[in-house]
């Protein structure tokens, strides 16, 4: 599905990312784990075609087809999509707007609408939101669950979720986590998190570890046990 | 609102112009005898004559205001003042000639007056030709005409309102608009009538070196509301063109006036409007006010709040491109107790264009418990463009309670970033920011307006680079 080869990532003149290499399969649900500033959200970013994030050296494919220099809207059509761990909030512009033009080629503004308002019920959040200027005046939760229902009408191949689990309450997180895995239908996640909560619902296929720009260790789901009981530590001491 | 993007007339931004085919075209430049013909064609009681000479007198000494946009390339002496176009004015739509149809044809004023229009009144050139008031209207003893009309079949009203909001001595362009006013509308709402569908009139410029001295005069007695909408759009020359206008809005007791401009003057276009309005007890005034074209405007729509209780609201909108400078805002006269004003400004600069709020909030001496709220935001879109802020509070009231904001934002990457990962295209995630930006403003005007803004931003945005 997404391949990455050897990539340097900076922003200004500070690099963050370097030398991340790894296959992420499709049908595969995977973990990014590590201590704050270890380059989980630069990889994100990166991966998203964020312009501010610089790709030094390296290579990434998306489906055998090289995306590397791809504009971030181009690589959404091409199967990206990204889950903001601060989704920002847009004056005046709605939601159902932002869905409707996403989607234009695809669904007619009508069954977007519908398929937003399912969604919105299923996350049990009040399709009020979605006629409201984006994120103005919503919750910690509300937040989360709106990047979580624009991930699940645009339906891309690949989705990653930046610690789509921070700043959510209990009830919140079981009900992102299940709906997340009522659709993943096939499609590959990326987890970036700090807790090994979420994982309690969404089992990871693989989890990757980063620490200080670089991917130190990989493993299964029983990787993501220990680092919750014994911290990164553990992880920094072996090497 | 990606369908209307790209089934935009592109004719219509550009402008188009027809042949001319005047009965009278006045010579350029002005001089006390043009005063007097313009007078003489139309009519004009003798007091007009006597108020538009020492208009021209007052005029001739106010020197250009240099505080503001850079109004020195405007040659006085290089202007047409009054042209009259057609001999007789005309009652219905199909009396009127080919090539002016077509051009209303062309701003879609048929389709529009289909829909809902209670009455319109066109201008073309420096009169209105046409002009259809409906029934309900006349039933209700509302007054809808041009000013020219007003002036002719209800002098005493005219005699008693006309210039005495805004005098010849106001400024150097309003003393112009005073001596050689052409057009504009008359609207008389008496006591307690309800105006329920808005009153229309387009405008329109269409002959080169021509300035449009339009005047507006609105009167609405105790307890009566009217919304009076103006939308402008003008062809392209390449000389410059200059658009003077006065409106005198008196709202009475207990009354409710509205009025909504969408100001879309081709970028050749000098556009110095004098707005004001007067507001009596209890009544409230607002100005809903777009700018997105001409070269210069400079507007400052007030309300001068003389009656207990009244209520002022200026929401704006400036959109400034290339080669434009909008510099506008709004004045709020507080003169009486427990009065309560509001100014919304929001403005967008690109691609080198120069946006200016500009604004003075006073509050007099005994105007206690008035409520003063002031708020205008800035986008500014590229490092070529420019956005400056003129807030002026003149308070010497204690007891008043007031609040500003004033925000200065870029197009950020971070929102651009945001959009743009969801699939959208940057031009595309460019006008959804800006059409955000200007909503709480662009929902306040009439749908067909709001559409056509709409539209006018996204091409604007279209064009932008980077």
């Amino acid at each position: 599905m997404l391949t990455v080869k050897n990539l340097d990532v900076k922003v200004g003149r500070k690099e963050i990312l370097s030398d991340f290499s790894f296959d992420f399969q499709k049908g595969k649900i995977y973990a990014i784990m590590g201590p704050n500033g270890s380059g989980k959200s630069t990889l994100a970013y990166a991966l998203s075609g964020h312009p501010l994030y610089k790709i030094t050296k390296g290579e990434i494919f998306l489906k055998g087809k090289n995306i590397t220099d791809e504009t971030a809207d181009k690589r959404a059509n091409a199967g990206i999509f990204l889950s903001f761990q601060n989704p920002l909030s847009l004056g005046g512009v709605r939601a159902y707007q932002l869905l409707q033009m996403a989607m234009e080629k695809k669904k007619s503004a009508l069954e977007t609408r519908e398929l937003a308002d399912k969604f919105a019920q299923e996350l049990k959040i009040s399709s009020d939101l979605l006629k409201r200027s984006l994120n103005e005046g919503a919750s910690g939760g509300e937040k989360k669950k709106m990047e979580v229902l624009q991930a699940a009408v645009l339906n891309k191949d690949l989705q990653i979720f930046d610690e789509v689990d921070t700043g959510v309450d209990v009830d919140a997180l079981k009900t992102i986590a299940n709906f997340l895995h009522k659709h993943k239908n096939g499609k590959t996640y990326i987890v970036i998190t700090h807790y090994n909560r979420i994982l309690h619902y969404l089992k990871p296929d693989e989890v990757l570890i980063m620490i200080n720009g670089k991917l130190k260790k990989v493993g299964n789901a029983r990787l993501a046990e220990k680092i919750e009981k014994e911290g990164y530590a553990a992880i920094t001491d072996e090497s | 609102m990606r369908q209307s993007q790209t089934n935009l007339d592109f004719e219509y931004r550009f402008g188009f112009s027809m042949p001319q085919n005047y009965v009278f075209k006045a010579q350029k430049g002005l001089s006390r005898e043009i005063v007097e013909q313009i007078s003489y064609f139309k009519g004009e009681p003798h007091w007009m004559l006597q108020f538009r000479l020492k208009a021209y007198d007052i005029f001739l000494k106010k020197t250009v205001p240099t505080w503001g946009a850079d109004l020195s390339k405007i040659n006085f002496a290089d202007i047409y003042y009054y042209i009259k176009p057609t001999k007789e004015q005309v009652s219905s739509w199909s009396d009127l000639p080919k090539e002016i149809k077509e051009t209303y044809d062309r701003i879609g004023v048929p389709e529009a007056e289909k829909k809902f229009l209670a009455g319109v009144s066109a201008q073309y050139e420096s009169e209105v030709v046409y002009e259809s008031i409906s029934r309900e209207l006349n039933k209700q003893g509302v007054i809808f005409c041009d000013m020219d009309t007003g002036l002719r079949k209800y002098p005493e009203i005219v005699k008693e309102y006309f210039g005495t909001l805004i005098p010849p001595t106001d400024n150097k362009f309003a003393a112009l608009n005073s001596a050689v006013w052409s057009g504009g509308s008359f609207v008389y709402v008496p006591k307690g009538v309800h105006v329920n569908l808005p009153l229309q009139a387009y405008f329109r410029i269409n002959s080169e070196r021509f300035g449009q001295f339009e005047r507006t005069l609105i009167i609405a007695e105790e307890g009566s509301y009217v919304h009076y909408v103006e939308g402008c759009t003008a062809p392209i020359y390449t000389s410059e063109s200059l658009h003077a206008a006065v409106v005198e809005i008196f709202v009475k007791k207990n009354a409710r006036v509205r009025y909504t401009t969408v100001q879309n003057w081709s970028t050749n276009v000098y556009n110095l409007v004098t707005k004001r309005a007067r507001a009596d007890q209890a009544a409230i005034m607002e100005w809903v006010d777009c700018n997105i074209g001409s070269r210069v405007t400079m507007k400052y729509p007030s309300v001068y709040l003389y009656g207990e209780g009244a209520r002022g609201e200026v929401l704006s909108i400036a959109f400034a491109g290339k080669n434009q400078h909008q510099d506008a805002g709004a004045k709020m006269l507080h003169f009486a107790p427990n009065t309560s004003s509001r100014i919304i400004s929001k403005s967008i600069s690109k691609a080198g264009g120069r946006t200016s709020y500009r604004g003075l909030v006073q509050v007099f001496p005994g105007a206690k418990n008035s409520k003063v709220y002031v708020s205008c935001d800035a986008l500014i879109l590229d490092k070529a463009s420019r956005s400056d802020t003129y807030p002026s509070m003149r308070i010497k009231e204690n007891e008043t309670a007031i609040q500003h904001e004033a925000t200065v934002e870029k197009l950020g990457d971070e929102k651009l970033f945001y959009l743009t990962s969801r699939g959208i295209k940057k031009p595309d995630a460019e006008s959804l920011l800006v059409n955000g930006f200007i909503d709480p403003v662009a929902r306040e005007i009439p749908l067909e307006y709001s559409i056509e803004l709409n539209r006018l931003i996204n091409l604007e945005m279209s064009g932008s680079v980077g």
